[in-house]
């Protein structure tokens, strides 16, 4: 029934296979080697014709695609919320059909409604679909650029315990890296506050990839200690400062306090994991600077691999994987 | 005029019979083939049903203001192909059903039409705002059957205390929502709404309220009826002010009693309304309810909708459906699988309501009640689509379906619609 990950689409890790999962990852390292040349710029998508339609403010996500897609060769064109004529009082449906009389070979979208990249999927033929965030649904991208910065740093993918600290109710990197990791075949350890890690709301049976048959283990945890011993890789979620007025917690000090990761937490815990963070971080509130900062943080390196993941997202999609 | 329906089975009766009605109104209800001679037939209903002209206690006519979505005739040209020969309007128009003028515009706009019947509901508090009282004895006096925010909830206690004492013998139709809790949202708070990234509307969003209105029912002798029950322990609530004594009727749509909220996978927004729909127990806990004569009567919540509102991201999409063409074949269903007996099936879709309503008239056949009577082939299977619709709308998740069970012919007194 659901368009899903089919060869041209990514909507989300949900429906993406393993073997694509890999694969797009494996393309991501050739796009590293291109990153770090002088001139940072391949042929392989000449010709083709990029919508990055960013209905809702981001800067990173669409900056990291839009140089992505330049550094294809292909020709990116950006509608961003402000300019779009959503704002006008045109309809999702309106700009699909504008998009599509337009025919470029991808769209890359950003919306704050879950299940965007669905629609638009559903009401277009012949143009790759790349989902760049829905409301708290999915972010594919980011969960594939986590994953190419833990496989760069500790070598492997597999056999990995990962703790994902904070937010998770209003995450979709949490839900996108929880299908990636239970993809992959790892523990995902969800942790926090129980308004923002609802023990009630996550099934492991429906928080799953429908691509596998054996999801890696996911359990809730309330108590930090808990959660994280142990663990090979710690996700730190954002915090939005805006949480406390509908009781989410009832004080960003108090959450700091409680559920803050800082370096002597990991050192107590889980003295070998990483740390990652999607970013923009808000120090002092959800993760300590010195952590951020330290050694075992990969958050600016995500930055950089997200360039390369999303070129070999482009890539796999509109060339066939094969480079041209 | 004199009018015979003949042979038909009366599912009420669990028998076969005639019905006989004179000047809009009914005379009698015979054995078959009896007094031949002064009343002919006028329709031959064998192999056919014969029941009550159905009620519908909570439909949307959209009209004024919305009448891009439906109008009264084309709301009451859909409940006459679905065998409803009565229904409620809600007061959620543009103007808010809150004067007697609107009342009247309803009324007359209904008298032109010649179809169904319709009741208006008039709002509870002016413009559906909840700060002040409607003007309810003015609305009653123009021929609002009852009051209801529909849409909303009265979420001032006090409104709603003041309002069950000012006019104590009305109907109150309650839409239960502590709208904090439930943040609007656009389905019900589960594990699937997580997993879709969808924040959801918690069953306790209903139930806190159903609670605090039995409550103010209790102490004030109010009469409420709670509008589309969704949960089991919404339910359960119902059942218990009943056994308490408290003046408390209920209703529960066709949707909620047989789909439950996976429908929404893939962002399916004809599977959007509110209340949400909500797990397979709670369906099982209303047909349970439905049966056992806790939850009263069945109501469509017909709620029309252009495709701009639901062909559009989930969030955005409207809430509501259909319901006016679907509800009698939906309660066969239920018929069929054992949920509802032939009794019961009557009570649920027009008996029922008519007491309920304090309008004997309706929904009866009782004798000088209004001949107001749908004939149906109950084995009769037919495909629900889009070209069948009356209304103006389509947003209906019966798309599709084969039903069985289809109205043949619609009397509203005593003229064939």
């Amino acid at each position: 029934m659901m368009t899903g990950c089919t060869l041209s689409n990514l909507l989300g890790i949900r429906y993406t296979s393993k073997e694509k999962f890999l694969e797009i990852l494996h393309n991501s390292t050739q796009f590293v080697e291109v990153n770090q040349r002088a001139i940072k710029k391949v042929p392989s998508l000449r010709g083709r014709s990029i919508i990055n339609l960013f209905l809702e403010p981001s800067t990173r996500t669409r900056v990291s695609f839009e140089l992505a897609g330049k550094r294809l060769s292909a020709d990116t064109i950006n509608i961003s919320g402000s300019e779009s004529s959503t704002k006008k009082g045109e309809t999702l449906l309106d700009t699909v059909k504008t998009i599509a009389a337009m025919a470029p070979d991808a769209v890359v979208i950003r919306s704050s409604a879950s299940g965007a990249p669905e629609f638009l999927a559903e009401r277009t033929d012949n143009i790759s679909i790349i989902n760049a965030g829905d409301g708290l649904n999915e972010h594919p991208t980011q969960a594939l650029l986590d994953c190419l910065s833990i496989k760069e740093r500790l070598g492997k993918l597999e056999g990995l315990k990962v703790a994902i600290v904070g937010d998770v109710y209003h995450s979709r990197v949490a839900r996108s890296n929880v299908m990636a990791h239970r993809l992959l075949g790892n523990e995902v350890r969800l942790v926090g506050p129980e308004t923002l890690v609802p023990s009630k709301l996550i099934s492991a049976d429906l928080l799953r990839p429908i691509t596998t048959d054996n999801p890696g283990r996911l359990t809730v945890h309330s108590c930090l200690e808990e959660g994280l011993s142990g663990v090979d890789v710690v996700m730190v979620l954002r915090m939005q400062l805006e949480r406390q007025s509908n009781f989410f917690v009832p004080s960003l000090e108090e959450y700091s306090k409680e559920y803050g990761i800082s370096e002597k937490v990991i050192s107590k815990y889980c003295p070998d994991a990483v740390v990652l963070h999607p970013g923009p971080i808000n120090r002092g509130v959800e993760i300590s600077s010195e952590l951020a900062y330290g050694s075992r943080s990969l958050i600016a390196r995500q930055v950089e691999l997200g360039v390369a993941v999303r070129m070999a997202v482009l890539f796999t999609l509109l060339a066939g994987g094969h480079e041209g | 005029m004199k009018g015979r329906i003949s042979n038909g089975y009366f599912p009420s009766l669990g028998k076969k019979a005639d019905v006989l009605f004179n000047e809009g109104r009914i005379v009698d209800i015979i054995d078959p083939g009896k007094d031949e001679g002064s009343w002919k037939t006028t329709l031959d209903a064998s192999g056919k049903w014969v029941i009550p002209g159905c009620i519908d206690m909570h439909v949307h006519l959209r009209e004024p203001g919305f009448e891009w979505k439906e109008t009264i005739l084309s709301g009451v040209t859909a409940a006459i192909a679905g065998g409803f020969t009565t229904v409620c309007s809600m007061p959620n128009t543009n103007p808010v059903n809150d004067s007697a003028e609107v009342t009247q515009y309803i009324l007359d706009q209904a008298r032109k039409a010649d179809l169904a019947r319709v009741f208006p509901i008039g709002s509870i508090s002016i413009g559906l705002k909840g700060k002040e009282l409607s003007p309810l004895m003015e609305l009653k006096k123009a021929g609002c059957c009852a009051f209801s925010d529909d849409g909303e909830p009265v979420w001032d206690s006090k409104l709603m205390r003041k309002a069950l004492e000012y006019a104590k013998d009305s109907l109150f139709c309650l839409h239960e929502e502590d709208v904090r809790l439930s943040d609007k949202a656009p389905m019900n708070e589960s594990p699937r709404s997580f997993s879709m990234g969808l924040v959801g509307q918690p069953t306790i969003a209903e139930e806190v309220m159903i609670a605090r209105d039995i409550e103010i029912a209790r102490y004030t002798g109010g009469r409420i009826h709670i509008c589309h029950v969704s949960t089991a322990r919404g339910a359960l609530l119902v059942e218990r002010a009943k056994q308490d004594g408290i003046n408390v009727t209920a209703e529960v749509t066709p949707h909620h009693l047989l789909l439950t909220e996976e429908m929404v996978e893939g962002y399916n927004t004809n599977a959007k309304m509110a209340p949400p729909l909500r797990s397979k127990e709670d369906t099982f806990a209303l047909q349970k309810a439905l049966s056992s004569g806790v939850i009263d009567v069945v109501a469509s919540d017909h709620a029309p909708h252009e495709r701009d509102r639901k062909d559009c991201e989930f969030n955005e999409a409207a809430f509501g459906i259909l319901g006016l063409q679907t509800t009698i074949p939906l309660m066969l269903e239920l018929l069929s699988t054992g949920v509802l007996t032939e009794k019961r099936f009557v009570e649920v879709l027009s008996t029922r309501a008519s007491e309920i309503l304090r309008r004997p008239e309706v929904g009866s056949f009782n004798k000088g009640a209004y001949a107001d009577i749908t004939v149906l082939d109950p084995n009769s299977e037919w495909k629900f689509t889009e070209d069948k619709i009356k209304s103006l709308s389509f947003n209906s998740p019966f798309i599709g379906r084969t039903l069985k069970g289809k109205v043949t012919d619609v009397f509203v007194g005593g003229e064939k619609k």
